[in-house]
């Protein structure tokens, strides 16, 4: 478990981190969002043990990081941001050097040391040196490092960041694994990780929690939540009936591929009366699809308030 | 304890995947027998102990030691595994004590290298080998406190130069603290006391003694508190990284 109770953190005049009192259980894993400068990495040192806070606490476990730091930190596992380690070691050398800091006894530093290695795929490159693998090699080697002595809670700063496609899956399927039984802490700025790997979002801009949800509560608040977008020949006349229609609040038109979009008034839902009017009309739609609404747009709104101007867009097109 | 341990051998070990500890080594050995043989007299003297040899040592460490302990803590810093070190289940004190240990052992590896010396003094007459022991046991523990000085400067910067710098002036001072010129010097200017009380804390004063085989419980403590002081300061400002 990880407990933060009005965690902050100054850099002089700079607040880095405001008063986050944030609490993830086992079981969760819990994705810090937030615009770049936001505080998740600065928050995630202070309950890692890295930085001391200026005021507030971080417990891991009910170990209070700063007055138990050593209890706190045998429980925890942290990748930190970009992934640090020794260069001028070989992978073999620095997950060695990690067991024996951990003080794992030798029959489990040997079973566990095996599968790291196997689960991120290090086996053909441990006995090259750090400093001559990729970025995403060495990524694992960081993952690899978080999790060699099976750690109940994680901290892991952008653990996918740098990663190919194929191997983001492969190491969000891990974070599901262990996901189980273990508390799970990962900021990103990848909004299709958050629908992968997260079933609690947080979001922070200037060190403040601004929003604490699960991913499809955060969807509900997008103007696009409940919205049925469609591609259709000779759309153009459809509009006008579609704007008819008491349920609908607006309707926008891609000006690129002319996918037209209907925003549905406050909890109403517009799918089957808007497919029932196409189909009155004898219009050929390609593909019609319910939306569940868009991260993406949600995060701009709460981390900018650039939702009024979001509004402004669709009371344009709809004149 | 095992912690300690595992700092230090990893340490020792990036010393030997670097060119770094064969060229200390190198020149260290070359160094030290170039200036015992030719700028210290050896021959000359006619006398059999490795009194040229220890009076080299401060001027070698002078320039050697910050070059082993600049990366000690500012690479750390500078590439990030610092957070990954201390986010490890270990102190800031067991992390200093097995960097320090690292370097401190290494120092040890050179000074034993250095046998071909004492086989000379010993092939070329009957010099009093408890004598020469003590020397090597001043001379470790001077490069001890080089070190300590060094891995508290390493810890102030991200800069490895700065680090450098900072070892090597903090060093001069200490050594050139005790000498006759820089005491007529600041006799004239300050209160006799503080000249004389600075000039305890030369370096040099109690390496000498303890080079010349007079093991002085006073000269071993002064250079054991030395490096405690020196390492304490050190890890107070690293945790004042994690604060500030």
């Amino acid at each position: 478990m990880i407990e933060t109770e009005q965690l902050s953190r100054r850099y002089g005049k700079l607040t880095a981190v405001d008063a986050l009192s944030i609490r993830v259980e086992p079981g969760q894993v819990l994705g810090l969002l937030g615009p770049n400068g936001a505080g998740k990495s600065t928050a995630m040192r202070m309950i890692a043990g890295f930085l001391v806070p200026t005021s507030g606490t971080a417990r891991v476990c009910g170990h209070d990081v700063g007055r138990e730091p050593l209890q706190a930190k045998r429980l925890l596992g942290y990748l930190p941001e970009g992934a640090p380690s020794y260069g001028e070691m070989t992978v073999r050398e620095f997950l060695q050097f990690i067991v024996r800091m951990r003080g794992l006894k030798p029959e489990v530093a040997y079973r566990r040391f095996d599968e790291v290695v196997q689960r991120l795929e290090l086996e053909d490159v441990l006995e090259l040196s750090i400093d001559t693998l990729s970025k995403g090699l060495r990524r694992r080697v960081g993952l690899a490092q978080a999790i060699v002595h099976d750690p109940p809670v994680l901290v892991l700063d952008e653990p996918t960041d740098g990663l190919d496609p194929n191997q983001k899956h492969a190491v969000r399927q891990l974070i599901d694994v262990m996901a189980r039984e273990r508390t799970i802490l990962i900021s990103t700025h990848l909004l299709e990780e958050v629908h992968a790997l997260c079933n609690r979002v947080v979001i922070i801009a200037r060190g403040r929690l601004l929003a604490d949800a699960t991913p499809a509560e955060l969807e509900r608040r997008s103007r696009y939540h409940g919205a049925v977008s469609f591609s259709a020949s000779g759309s153009g006349m459809s509009q006008e009936m579609l704007g008819r229609l008491p349920q609908v609040a607006a309707i926008e038109m891609d000006p690129l591929d002319g996918r037209i979009t209907v925003f549905p008034k406050p909890g109403e839902r517009i799918l089957e009366p808007v497919e029932m009017l196409l189909r009155k009309q004898g219009i050929e739609v390609s593909e019609i699809q319910l939306e569940r609404g868009r991260l993406d747009e949600v995060f701009r709104q709460i981390t900018t308030g650039g939702g009024d101007d979001a509004m402004a867009e669709v009371r344009e097109v709809r004149t | 304890m095992s912690a300690v341990g595992a700092v230090m051998r990893r340490e020792l070990r990036s010393y030997f995947v670097t060119p770094v500890a064969y060229l200390f080594l190198v020149i260290f050995l070359v160094l030290s027998g170039i200036l015992t043989f030719y700028a210290g007299d050896f021959y000359e003297r006619g006398q059999a102990d490795l009194q040229p040899f220890f009076v080299m040592h401060p001027w070698l460490y002078l320039i050697l030691v910050p070059a082993i302990t600049m990366r000690m803590w500012a690479e750390e810093a500078k590439s990030g595994t610092l957070e990954l070190l201390l986010t490890l289940p270990l102190t800031l004190w067991q992390a200093m004590l097995g960097k320090f240990l690292a370097a401190w052992l290494f120092i040890a590896l050179a000074l034993m290298l250095t046998f071909p010396v004492w086989v000379t003094v010993n092939y070329l007459g009957a010099p009093d080998n408890d004598v020469i022991l003590v020397g090597y046991l001043g001379s470790w523990l001077m490069a001890g406190t080089f070190i300590a000085i060094g891995a508290c400067m390493s810890a102030l910067t991200r800069s490895q130069v700065v680090a450098f710098i900072l070892t090597a002036l903090v060093c001069v001072l200490l050594i050139l603290a005790g000498q006759p010129q820089v005491m007529d010097f600041f006799h004239g200017t300050l209160p006799r006391q503080l000249v004389n009380a600075a000039a305890h804390l030369s370096m040099l004063r109690h390496f000498q003694a303890i080079a010349r085989g007079v093991l002085d419980l006073r000269d071993v403590l002064y250079f054991l508190l030395s490096m405690m002081g020196w390492l304490i300061a050190g890890v107070l400002l690293l945790d004042l990284k994690r604060t500030r």
